[in-house]
C-alpha cells in the first residue's frame, strides 16, 4: 500500500512521519512510505493544512499528528481493502 | 471497542475518519501509546468510553452525556479554586513563609504565588473552549464560507474565522493557495491570513487574566479592526499581479472528506483536551519565567520608572515599539509578562498594545514563508499597510485613555 505524508518540513510534518514509521513497523504490514514536500504536489490532493497522511490516494487527516492507533487502524482498514 | 475500552479514544473510530478498528492489533497499540499523565478524565471514568460507540442503543445515547457531565464537574471545582486564588496567595506568602506584609520580598512572593495559578487556570480553560470552538471549523469550511464574497463583508467574515480556523503558521501557503485559486478574493484572504495570528487566544487570556477585560477587549476588537482594514485596502489596490503567476496555475485537488466526519461531543471535549495538552504544554515554562520576572519587577522596581521613556508624552515612543517590535518573534506567553512589567511601570497602554501586536502578528518568518507566493512588493505592502494600522492603534489610545 502507498503511504504519503504531505507537509513543506515543518516540526509538525516531521513528527508525523515519524509517528506513521511507528504505526507501519507496530502494524507489521507492507507500505511505502513517501514524504511528499513539494508544494505543487500538496496542493493536487486538495489539503490546505499541513502535515496531512494520504494512504492510497485517499487524504486520511490534515491539520494535526495524528497519534499512531489511530495511524494504525487507517493501515488496517487500506490493507483490508487491498485484500 | 470492548476489550480496549481503557484508551477509547485511541482506537474508536477516529475523528478523521469513521471505520471499525481491527481489534488485536489496536490493543496492543493502545497499551503502547500510553501517554502518561493525560487524559486523566477518561482514565478515571472508563465509562466515557460509551461516548464513542457508534451506535445509538438507549444506554449510550445516555453515556454520551458523560463527557459533557464531566467537564461542568471540572468547571465547578475550577471555579471553587479561582474565586479562592487571591485569599491563599496571601495565606502561603504572610502566614505559610512567615514574609513581613509590605516588604519588597513579599509583594513580589505573593505576586507570583497569586498570578501564575491564576494564569496557568484561565489559559487552561480559554485553550480548551478555543479547541472545542475550533472543532466547528475547519480550513475547508472556512473557505466554502468566504469564496465568493464581496469585498466588505467578506473582509470582516475573513477576520472573524482566522480567529477560530485551526492552523498553524506552516500551513500559510497551502491555505493561501487553496483560497485563491477557489475564488476567495485577495484582499478577504489577507484579512483571514492577518487576523490568524494576530488576534491570539493566549494573549488574549494573559491580558484577560493580567489587566481586565477592557484591555483584553480592546485587543480583541482592534486587531480584528485592523485585520478587516487591512484586508479591504490590498483588495482594493488590486494586486493580484504581485501574487506569484503559478499560484493561480496550480491544479489544486478537490478536498476530500477526510478530517470532515460528523464530531460526537466527546469528540469535540477531547479535541479541547488535546489542544490545552499541546498548548498549556508548550507555554507554560514561558509563563512562569516572564511570571517570576514580572514578579521581580513588581517588587523592586521604582513606580512610573518606564513613564517618560514609553509614556503619553513621547510621541516617537509607538513608531520605534512598532520597529522594534517587528523584527522580534516571540510567543505571546513570553512577550505578555514584559507588557505587563511595562505597564505597571508606567508606559502607555497604546504604546505597548502597538508593540505587542507587532511582535505577535507581524513576524519575519511568516513573510519569508509567504515570499513563496507574493512577490516582495506585496509583502512589502502587507506589512506597511499592517504596520500602518498598528501605529494608529497605538497612537489612538495613547490619545483616548
Amino acid at each position: 500500500m502507498d503511504v504519503k505524508v504531505l507537509g513543506t518540513g515543518c516540526a509538525k510534518c516531521k513528527k508525523l512521519y515519524a509517528e506513521v514509521e511507528k504505526a507501519v513497523a507496530q502494524s507489521g504490514l507492507s507500505a511505502s512510505l513517501e514524504k511528499v514536500e513539494k508544494l505543487d504536489e500538496i496542493m493536487k490532493f486538495g489539503v490546505m493544512t499541513t502535515p496531512a497522511l494520504v494512504i492510497d490516494g485517499e487524504v486520511k487527516c490534515s491539520g494535526r499528528v495524528a497519534p499512531v492507533p489511530e495511524i494504525i487502524s487507517w493501515l488496517s482498514t487500506a490493507a483490508a481493502k487491498n485484500g | 471497542m470492548k476489550g480496549s475500552g481503557r484508551h477509547p479514544w485511541l482506537v474508536g473510530p477516529g475523528v478523521c475518519e469513521q471505520g471499525k478498528p481491527i481489534k488485536p492489533v489496536m490493543e496492543q497499540a493502545a497499551r503502547s501509546h500510553r501517554a502518561p499523565g493525560a487524559e486523566m478524565i477518561a482514565d478515571e471514568h472508563p465509562s466515557a468510553s460509551r461516548g464513542w460507540s457508534t451506535k445509538t442503543t438507549p444506554r449510550v445515547r445516555r453515556a454520551r452525556l458523560v463527557p459533557v457531565l464531566l467537564v461542568v464537574i471540572a468547571a465547578a471545582g475550577w471555579w471553587a479554586v479561582y474565586r479562592n486564588l487571591e485569599s491563599l496567595a496571601q495565606w502561603v506568602t504572610y502566614d505559610l513563609f512567615s514574609i513581613a506584609a509590605g516588604s519588597h520580598v513579599g509583594s513580589a512572593v505573593e505576586f507570583f504565588i497569586y498570578e501564575a495559578p491564576k494564569v496557568l487556570m484561565l489559559l487552561t480553560v480559554v485553550v480548551f473552549g478555543v479547541g472545542i470552538v475550533r472543532s466547528c471549523f475547519t480550513p475547508e469550511r472556512t473557505r466554502r464560507l468566504l469564496a465568493g464574497r464581496r469585498e466588505t463583508v467578506g473582509n470582516v467574515l475573513g477576520a472573524l474565522l482566522g480567529v477560530v480556523t485551526p492552523f498553524c503558521s506552516c500551513s500559510a501557503v497551502p491555505l493561501f493557495i487553496g483560497f485563491v485559486t477557489t475564488g476567495v478574493p485577495l484582499g478577504v484572504t489577507f484579512s483571514f491570513l492577518i487576523s490568524a495570528p494576530m488576534v491570539n487566544e493566549v494573549a488574549l487570556v494573559l491580558l484577560l487574566g493580567l489587566f481586565g477585560w477592557k484591555v483584553a477587549a480592546l485587543y480583541l476588537g482592534t486587531g480584528l479592526l485592523i485585520a478587516m482594514t487591512a484586508g479591504w485596502v490590498i483588495g482594493r489596490l488590486k494586486l493580484e499581479r504581485w501574487v506569484e503567476a503559478w499560484v493561480y496555475q496550480t491544479p489544486v485537488g478537490a478536498a476530500q472528506p477526510g478530517g470532515e466526519a460528523s464530531l460526537t461531543w466527546g469528540d469535540r471535549v477531547r479535541l479541547g483536551r488535546e489542544a490545552v495538552k499541546d498548548i498549556v504544554g508548550k507555554v507554560w515554562p514561558y509563563l512562569f519565567g516572564g511570571i517570576a520576572v514580572g514578579a521581580g519587577i513588581h517588587g523592586y522596581v521604582p513606580q512610573d520608572f518606564m513613564a517618560s521613556i514609553m509614556g503619553k508624552g513621547a510621541w516617537w515612543s509607538v513608531p520605534l515599539a512598532v520597529l522594534i517590535g517587528v523584527p522580534m518573534y516571540s510567543n505571546a506567553a513570553g512577550i505578555i509578562p514584559i507588557v505587563q512589567a511595562l505597564l505597571g511601570k508606567g508606559a502607555a497602554l497604546g504604546t505597548v498594545l502597538a508593540f505587542m501586536m507587532s511582535v505577535i502578528g507581524l513576524s519575519l518568518p511568516e513573510m519569508i514563508i509567504l515570499r513563496k507566493v507574493l512577490k516582495a512588493p506585496l509583502i512589502a505592502t502587507f506589512a506597511g499597510v499592517v504596520g500602518l494600522g498598528i501605529l494608529v492603534v497605538g497612537y489612538v489610545f495613547n490619545i483616548v485613555l
